[in-house]
């Protein structure tokens, strides 16, 4: 297969976004985490293919783009589900019983931490700590933050993402 | 005195009523702090007031903005050829201020960067934010907007010569980006890995050019000394470091909270009375004062005032001023163990005493705390301490605000380490019941 079979084409609006992240730097390059993020809230993660399309679209290697998208935490280089929950490790949390919540959360969902469920619904992960030290313990789904989560509101709040 | 002029940061606001929009924060007397200087005042006279209240960085440092900002002043060789930057990577755990500060005082922050920006002559501006902070960023985003419309931001602003560029950058998160120079690598696109130094980010930061970086609380110190006058702002203060500081308490007490109060109120007393106490059951045993990268203090430290000299001398730091509070249902080791996976975790993994030795720490910890502790681990533990916590040894800070923690936790709880290994088993988990 030639490169440009698998070199997935990026979209209009994807391109838009990016270039006017780019107006506003010094070179293209500076605009990498931005590219990475802009095209993960479009396709949820980064594939190889999107990656590669980034990279070229930024002029600079692939290998280097790579080298920053696994680097942050925010940036998915594997699929997730409809709906990422990340639950906070910290230590306030810890104080405030966090693995407990983790283990009844995992329990419930049916997945460790780093997996996603059958259906796609969640994926699952650990974060550090939220800045909700005082919500303690603390979980993010998506965009929205909660806390503090008694173990039996868990179904409830499920419920809510679907 | 209004409620304001006692807490100028959070004074004004009304949580139930979300982020402080542009007219009630005008009706209050705001951006009045920046039209004067920027109409009335040359950059060197801001420095100057700000030096003369004695404003100390609130990001954890306490380095005097002042000074920090006299490091980059005046007329830069090409017009714009300067960064300010605010460090808005709120990630040191155990703190919750600036997020508030950002969600429901947005202005604030805009007027202190205005104020900061004009100070050094930068016409370019970011605020480094959390990638994870959503409602921190559409509140900024929306003032912004608010900001732009009444051309306080742009060009000529405030119908001056002077021009303003604020963005906001969403991070890609890591704990890392929140040391200055990784965090300046972060904004240039690439990993946040820390940066040797020298050179320091005012003569040499974001794409080479003169930068500054101030956390966000510091700059939400500077529209009221620029109001108000430094004589105020230093008679805020209860001891010889000068005006409020955002206190935070997480842990087992009734009301965790933020409270803005006069820099160096007791710690009894923001435990006590504005954190309401300890929760039924649990005795206060120690506390983290300023975020997991800070050493304990203990029942002897308790009645100090929380300012950056008293701690200090305490042998800790104020750092971030949130405290976490570690209760007498907590094991030690094994909290010890989770603030080094944390840091483990985090570490950028450039030098190896970081990479290598965080991860080494941590496994110890676990082994000690799983009853498979043997002679000669403490001692372990504290040459561990010693080597990978020595300044001079890594680019920056990381490993020695992760040892931090442990040195005092090895100090001050010691006979709990030792009975982990005598017995083998934690006593802690025995104990344990459902709260």
């Amino acid at each position: 297969m030639t490169e440009e079979l698998l070199v997935a084409n990026l979209s209009d609006e994807e391109i838009a976004e990016i270039e006017s992240e780019i107006s506003h730097l010094p070179d293209r390059e500076s605009a990498a985490i931005d590219a990475l993020m802009i095209v993960q809230r479009h396709r949820g993660w980064i594939s190889d293919e999107s990656l590669q399309a980034i990279a070229r679209l930024l002029d600079m290697s692939a290998a280097k783009l790579d080298g920053i998208a696994t680097f942050y935490n925010l940036i998915f280089r594997r699929p997730v589900g409809r709906n990422v929950v990340m639950i906070c490790d910290s230590v306030s949390c810890y104080i405030m019983k966090a693995e407990s919540l983790i283990e009844k959360v995992q329990e419930k969902l049916g997945i460790q931490m780093g997996e996603t469920t059958e259906d796609d619904r969640f994926t699952l992960l650990p974060i550090v700590c939220l800045g909700a030290c005082d919500r303690a313990p603390t979980m993010q789904i998506n965009e929205e933050l909660i806390g503090p989560i008694e173990p039996d509101q868990l179904d409830e709040i499920f419920a809510r993402f679907t | 005195m209004s409620l304001q002029d006692k807490q100028p940061m959070v004074g004004l606001v009304d949580e139930q009523a979300g982020p402080l929009s542009i007219s009630e924060y005008e009706r209050h007397g705001g951006y009045t702090a920046a039209l004067q200087a920027l109409s009335q005042k040359t950059p060197i006279e801001v420095i100057e007031l700000v030096k003369e209240a004695g404003l100390r960085g609130r990001g954890g440092a306490g380095f005097p903005t002042g000074l920090k900002w006299s490091f980059a002043q005046g007329e830069p060789a090409t017009p714009g050829y300067k960064y300010m930057v605010c460090n808005g990577d709120e990630m040191e755990p155990g703190t919750f201020k600036d997020r508030y500060l950002i969600e429901f005082n947005p202005h604030l922050l805009i007027e202190g960067m205005i104020l900061g920006s004009f100070a050094i002559q930068a016409e370019k501006a970011y605020v480094f934010l959390r990638g994870e902070y959503f409602d921190a960023y559409s509140a900024l985003d929306e003032a912004i907007k608010e900001a732009k419309a009444k051309n306080y931001l742009g060009k000529g602003i405030f119908g001056t010569d002077v021009n303003l560029d604020l963005r906001i950058h969403s991070s890609g998160g890591r704990y890392i980006c929140g040391e200055e120079t990784a965090l300046l690598n972060a904004l240039e696109g690439k990993r946040a890995q820390p940066r040797s130094k020298p050179p320091f980010p005012p003569a040499s930061g974001a794409w080479g050019r003169p930068t500054i970086v101030n956390n966000v609380e510091t700059f939400c110190n500077v529209p009221g000394i620029l109001r108000n006058g430094a004589q105020w702002y230093k008679d805020l203060g209860l001891t010889e470091d000068a005006g409020t500081k955002l206190y935070g308490i997480s842990g087992r007490v009734n009301k965790p909270g933020l409270w803005e109060l006069p820099m160096g109120t007791p710690i009894r007393e923001i435990v006590d009375e504005h954190a309401g106490g300890m929760q039924n059951g649990f005795k206060l045993r120690g506390i983290l004062p300023g975020g997991a990268s800070t050493d304990f203090l203990v029942e002897e430290h308790f009645d100090l005032p929380m300012d950056y000299a008293t701690i200090q001398n305490a042998g800790s730091r104020m750092g971030t001023g949130t405290m976490i509070l570690m209760d007498d249902s907590i094991c030690p080791v094994d909290l010890s163990r989770n603030l080094q996976h944390f840091f483990a975790q985090e570490s950028c993994g450039f030098c190896t005493p970081c990479r290598e030795g965080l991860p080494w720490v941590e496994q110890l910890l676990a082994k000690i705390e799983n009853g498979e502790g043997e002679e000669g681990d403490l001692e372990l533990l504290d040459q561990n301490a010693l080597y990978i916590g020595a300044p001079g040894n890594t680019f920056c800070l990381h490993a020695t605000g992760a040892i931090e923690p442990l040195q005092s936790a090895l100090k001050y709880f010691r006979e709990d380490f030792e009975y982990h290994i005598k017995n083998k088993t934690c006593p802690y988990k025995k104990k344990q019941v459902n709260h």
